[in-house]
């Protein structure tokens, strides 16, 4: 492991203010973009939806200015941004299923929880002190995650939607745990693998130029596997089961920097997939509707055909390079265009070039969280910030592989943008820690300010057994 | 509304957008110039044998070039602590004997109540790697066999010093 500091650290505040100016103008541009384009007039709640937002993130920047002055200037303005974008679509779409007669509600929920998420992220800057803090609860954090993981399969409170059992219903929401759940398991593996990662370094038998590990060594990843091809088959949940699958095999590549885990781990899950693609027939549809997308057959079975991701990529294509613009697309006409098809609504509407632009600031995002894991000193915090920020990548690479036919459709949601409270919740606290490590690993370190000699005791003068010992021994 | 207007204002929402994406790479820039890398478990450590060096300069270049020529050899090129208190632990094998041990003189200074001050010396000889036991009190085990005179260290025996165990490897 390498250590990267800079030579001059500015704290970046205002730095971050500027950039966060530029975030918020970009998500209420579009959520007025989408009222002038749609109904001719700005949306009446504009003026209510820009204090809401502009309040939102300047309230963040100011906790970061008194909690983690040398946080990461470029991370919050960033969410900010994605987040005012989802906004603004999932209004779209709302507006979209008004106009056709079945209205619903999405945004002023969304809206809801974005402001939930933002002040749970400000609870857990002003509440973690210190990310190591965290290591304390290597073991607890296991049994939380556990439990979330296993919350939907209770009866009574788990329920099942489109086939998926990872929904539990409490107090009338909806939530999906798994999503806390990611959390919880990032922590647990940073500790365990802080701990650990010695024994697991070790080398093994030597296979076609490839060094594997010992196999006493293997017990934890065919542990984690066994877990995630449970979620798989319990819960019908390929999305979740990939995740943690491929957090943990992230994660263990970062501790030990042994490529062959990574092999191991794309063996282990490939093997589990073809099992399980042909044992489970949801997930044999998954990979049918995949290959032979553009089968007429396939297009038109309900449920488990293709006419969801086909539909989305014909509203992509619509798109083109430079979109037709806030509102004046079609993208209502894919199922769940705000939730899962998010990322093809908003290639309809903001084209090739407003897809990529949205990607780099995820990029930027994933890389300010792999640049935070290689700045900060110790290893549990190396981790964990190494392990959120592939969190996000993953699921960004899950989900714009799925929606753009790479890689079959899976059901994990875009970070930020797609609708859902569990999954915005989650993600802003992924954020506060990403925040909180970033403070750790900017700040420089303490001055020490003059050098208070003790004053000489008698224990000075007296040869100590152990100096006896040296110089017998070197005679 | 009139098409040219939402057509400039599409146009300028992407502007905005690439401003915003550009802008925050900008911000990145400092990460590129300007810092330091400080390379762990890269240390160059020079064998001290307490013996000062006389080697003439065109010896100086040996050390660097062995590791190589041994890797090559299929010689083993690090010794690595398999068991013990002290599990994951390696050493890369340079020209010099390995001192193993609890004093804080030998090159491996074990924390094992088991095991001697001065237990066992690992050392090379015509190009293979024997080990020595050094008068321990509780003995040196190549395998299950009690070592009492420097016995031939095969790459991926184990070398039981104690509660810990090492391993040559390659």
């Amino acid at each position: 492991m390498a250590t990267v500091s800079p030579h001059r650290v500015r704290p970046g505040r205002g730095v971050e203010l500027g950039l966060l100016v530029l975030a918020l103008a970009l998500g209420v541009a579009a959520y007025a973009l989408v009222g002038l384009n749609v109904a001719g007039s700005l949306p009446t709640n504009i003026y209510g939806y820009s204090a809401g937002m502009v309040g939102l993130g300047v309230g963040l920047h100011v906790v970061m200015r008194l909690r983690a002055p040398y946080a990461d200037p470029v991370i919050l303005p960033a969410t900010v941004a994605l987040n005012g974008v989802g906004l603004a679509m999932i209004y779209r779409i709302d507006l979209a299923n008004a106009a056709s007669g079945d209205p619903t509600t999405f945004a002023t929920r969304q809206l809801g929880w974005t402001a939930i998420g933002v002040i749970l992220a400000a609870v857990v800057l002003v509440l973690l002190q210190d990310h190591r803090t965290l290591r304390r609860y290597t073991y607890t954090a296991m049994v939380v995650g556990l439990v979330l993981v296993v919350l939907p399969l209770v009866p009574g409170l788990g329920a099942s939607i489109n086939g998926a059992r990872i929904w539990v219903y409490v107090g009338g929401q909806s939530l999906q745990p798994a999503e806390l759940a990611k959390i919880a398991l990032a922590v647990f593996f940073a500790g365990y693998l802080v701990t650990n990662r010695d024994t697991l370094t070790l080398a093994g038998p030597k296979v076609l130029g490839l060094q594997l590990p010992r196999i006493r060594d293997l017990g934890p990843i065919l542990l984690v596997w066994a877990g995630s091809l449970a979620v798989l088959v319990l819960e019908r949940d390929l999305g979740t089961s990939l995740l943690f699958f491929g957090v943990f095999v992230a994660m263990l590549y970062l501790a030990t920097e042994r490529l062959s885990w990574i092999v191991l781990g794309l063996v282990l899950f490939a093997g589990g997939a073809v099992v399980a693609a042909q044992a489970f027939p949801h997930v044999g549809a998954r990979f049918d509707a995949w290959l032979n997308a553009f089968d007429d057959d396939v297009f038109a079975r309900s449920p488990g055909g293709s006419g969801q991701l086909v539909r989305g990529l014909f509203g992509m294509a619509n798109g083109g390079l430079f979109g037709t613009g806030w509102g004046r697309g079609r993208p209502d006409l894919v199922p769940y265009a705000e939730s899962d098809f998010i990322v093809a609504s908003l290639g309809e509407e903001l084209g090739l070039t407003g897809l990529l632009a949205i990607l780099l600031v995820y990029l930027v995002l994933v890389q300010r969280g792999l640049r935070t894991a290689i700045g900060v000193r110790d290893g549990f915090g190396k981790l964990l910030a190494g392990g959120l920020a592939f969190v996000v990548a993953f699921q960004c690479f899950v989900v714009v592989g799925g929606v753009t036919r790479l890689i079959p459709l899976t059901g994990l949601t875009m970070p930020f943008m797609a609708y859902g409270g569990s999954s915005l919740l989650a993600n802003w606290v992924i954020v506060a820690l990403l925040l909180r490590i970033s403070d750790s690993a900017r700040r420089p370190a303490p001055v020490v300010k003059g050098f208070v000699e003790p004053p000489p005791s008698t224990a000075d003068h007296q040869k100590t057994q152990v100096l006896t010992g040296l110089e017998e021994a070197r005679g | 509304m009139s098409e040219l207007a939402v057509t400039l204002l599409r146009l300028g929402y992407l502007v905005l957008l690439w401003v915003f994406v550009l802008s925050a790479i900008g911000v990145l820039r400092h990460d590129l110039y300007g810092t330091k890398i400080t390379s762990r478990g890269r240390k160059t450590t020079s064998p001290a044998t307490g013996v000062p060096s006389v080697a003439p300069a065109r010896d100086t270049s040996a050390p660097t070039k062995q590791p190589a020529a041994a890797r090559r050899d299929g010689q083993p090129t690090r010794l690595v602590v398999t068991d013990g208190p002290l599990r994951g632990t390696t050493l890369p094998l340079t020209s010099s004997a390995i001192l193993i041990g609890r004093a804080p003189s030998c090159t491996l200074v074990l924390d094992d109540d088991y095991s001697s001050s001065r237990h066992a010396r690992i050392f090379p000889q015509g190009g293979q790697w024997f080990v020595e036991d050094l008068g321990s009190t509780n003995g040196t085990f190549l395998g299950s066999t009690k070592v009492e005179q420097p016995t031939l260290v095969p790459p991926g025996a184990r070398v039981r010093i104690g509660q810990s165990v090492v391993e040559l490897q390659k």
